[in-house]
């Protein structure tokens, strides 16, 4: 589904974000991107959205190279993607249901099949009775599970989330990721950026592991059955 | 790892085009509505920009409708001219009068007036206070004549007539007084250019109007494109509701435009008829008329459009997630 293939990046101003990466998530896969801050998670999920591009290497989704994509295929290339952002990208100055209604709005659904996918997707993350209600009025939780069933509403083939629990506490964030498993168990590749080892872990999923840009390691399960990436 | 297919896929692509172009047609109409509302949501701002599109479209507008009065009007002085049939001296009276009833039967012609050198020579002291010096003079030295009115205002139909009857042997010469007409003419040839030339500056402000109103929304609105963009937004559809914010823009400060040339021709139509009056003129002043009106509207749509996608099509493409 997604394959990095020796992908590097370098910003403008010399900073290295991203060295040599090499990996690959199957379809339907549930993956976890961990690392202390900085060490280019962010910067890899940028890299699958087109907000970056790579210096070096090539990255592959469904079978797509990224680097060889024109500029205006790009909007459509990431209405397959959905994204949960840490800050959330809600827009503030519309309700709950129309934040989650946008990217079927710009796809043109038409509106009874929108209404019944928003109303779907709020169910699933249990605010269906806050439709009507503004995002800032709601908790960080609430605000980041809007943001879960926008980027779910068009039925995307792959789920990117970027600390998705990084301001919840515990209970939110293992709540936020049951609702993470259950859509990969529909279906989704998820690669989901986290700092939260203690939470990770104890899901059973596979974690790859950045260091200063470098993947040191691609676990799966648990550490008991971590391998070093390319450690001979 | 879970690899259960996926069973939505198919469901996605099902659309039929019917829906397809039904949802196209209700995003537009959701898109031009709620840009609508926003305008409203910020009526200080928006009421300034249509002021100053208003106030720009309005002079071009006042210069068409004074300069298509001014047209009508030289149109009915034209309509005015007369031609003068200077006689030979030794034309008798009855020759006179027949040959002016002869003139009146043509279809050319509506009136004809002959005047004979003793009232020639009444007239001329009346007028001219020069009584004493036709009284020193022997014999009286004015000619008789025939004044006629051509049926035809047209400029050119009026020169073919009065050179025609400048060929009649009684006739000695001729005199057309087309010249001050002339004048007038290319007076308003000269004012209409320039007026053009206004109009194309005044089309220019209003686009950099629209265009900058456009800049300060795009800019207001950053944080939302980049949303957009980020869930699959286009470039176009971005610039959907910021194209329909320049035409009203531009539709509402082309209605302001009509207001205010309305209450300006009522505020001088008074004076103007007053002074026309005087004139023993039964000339009507001309309003903008609903064909010039339905003109004024698009033309202002049409800038505000044009203004709002220059403006687009520098800022938004730097505005990238």
């Amino acid at each position: 589904m997604i394959k990095f293939d020796n992908v590097s990046k370098r910003y403008p101003g010399g900073h290295q974000a991203l060295s040599q990466v090499d990996f690959e998530l199957a379809d339907g896969e549930m993956a976890f991107l961990t690392g202390r801050s900085g060490a280019g998670k962010s910067t890899l999920l940028k890299l699958i959205m087109l907000m970056e591009t790579t210096s070096q290497g090539q990255i592959f989704v469904n079978g797509k190279n990224l680097s060889r994509m024109p500029k205006h295929r790009i909007p459509f290339y990431r209405r397959r993607i959905g994204v949960v952002f840490q800050d959330h990208q809600l827009l503030f100055d519309r309700n709950v249901f129309e934040n989650v209604a946008l990217p079927l709005q710009i796809e043109g659904y038409p509106k009874h099949e929108a209404d019944r996918r928003v109303r779907a997707a709020l169910d699933k993350v249990g605010l269906l009775k806050k439709e009507k209600m503004l995002p800032i009025t709601l908790s960080g939780g609430e605000q980041q599970r809007i943001g879960i069933a926008r980027a779910v509403v068009n039925r995307p083939q792959i789920l990117l989330a970027d600390e998705p629990t990084g301001n919840l506490d515990p209970e939110l964030a293992a709540e936020i990721m049951k609702l993470f498993e259950q859509f990969n168990q529909v279906g989704v590749s998820m690669l989901i950026a986290s700092h939260d080892l203690s939470l990770i872990t104890r899901l059973q999923h596979r974690i790859l592991t950045l260091d200063t840009g470098r993947l040191i390691l691609d676990a799966h399960h648990t550490a008991a059955t971590a391998q070093p990436v390319g450690g001979k | 790892m879970s690899k259960r297919r996926r069973e939505t896929g198919a469901k996605t692509s099902n659309r039929t085009a019917r829906g397809a172009l039904q949802s196209h047609w209700q995003q537009h109409l959701k898109i031009a509505s709620d840009s609508f509302k926003r305008l409203l949501q910020q009526p200080s701002a928006s009421l300034m920009t249509i002021a100053v599109i208003g106030i720009a479209l309005l002079l071009p507008s006042t210069l068409f409708v004074s300069m298509s009065n001014l047209n009508a009007l030289s149109d009915s002085i034209n309509g005015a001219s007369k031609v003068t049939l200077y006689l030979h001296e030794e034309h008798t009276e009855g020759e006179a009068l027949k040959i002016s009833e002869q003139l009146l039967q043509r279809e050319d012609v509506t009136t004809t007036e002959y005047i004979s050198p003793a009232q020639a020579a009444e007239q001329f002291s009346v007028y001219s206070g020069l009584g004493d010096v036709i009284d020193a003079l022997d014999e009286n030295p004015l000619p008789g004549a025939i004044i006629v009115t051509p049926a035809s205002i047209d400029a050119d139909a009026t020169q073919a007539l009065a050179t025609e009857l400048a060929q009649l042997s009684i006739v000695d010469s001729m005199q057309l007084d087309l010249q001050w007409v002339e004048r007038l003419q290319r007076f308003l040839q000269l004012v209409q250019r320039a007026s053009t030339g206004l109009m194309l500056i005044l089309a220019l402000a209003v686009l950099f109007i629209v265009g900058n109103t456009i800049r300060l929304a795009i800019e207001g609105r950053r944080a939302e494109i980049v949303v957009v963009k980020l869930v699959g937004g286009t470039n176009s559809y971005v610039a959907r509701p910021f194209l329909y914010a320049g035409a009203y823009y531009g539709l509402a400060g082309s209605i302001l435009a009509c207001i205010l040339l309305a209450i300006l021709m009522w505020a001088i139509s008074g004076p103007a008829r007053a002074l026309l009056a005087l004139y023993d003129s039964d000339f009507q002043l001309r309003t903008l008329g609903l064909s010039s009106t339905v003109f004024l509207l698009l033309i202002g749509t049409g800038l505000g459009w044009l203004g709002a996608l220059i403006s687009v099509r520098q800022h938004l493409s730097n505005i990238e997630p």
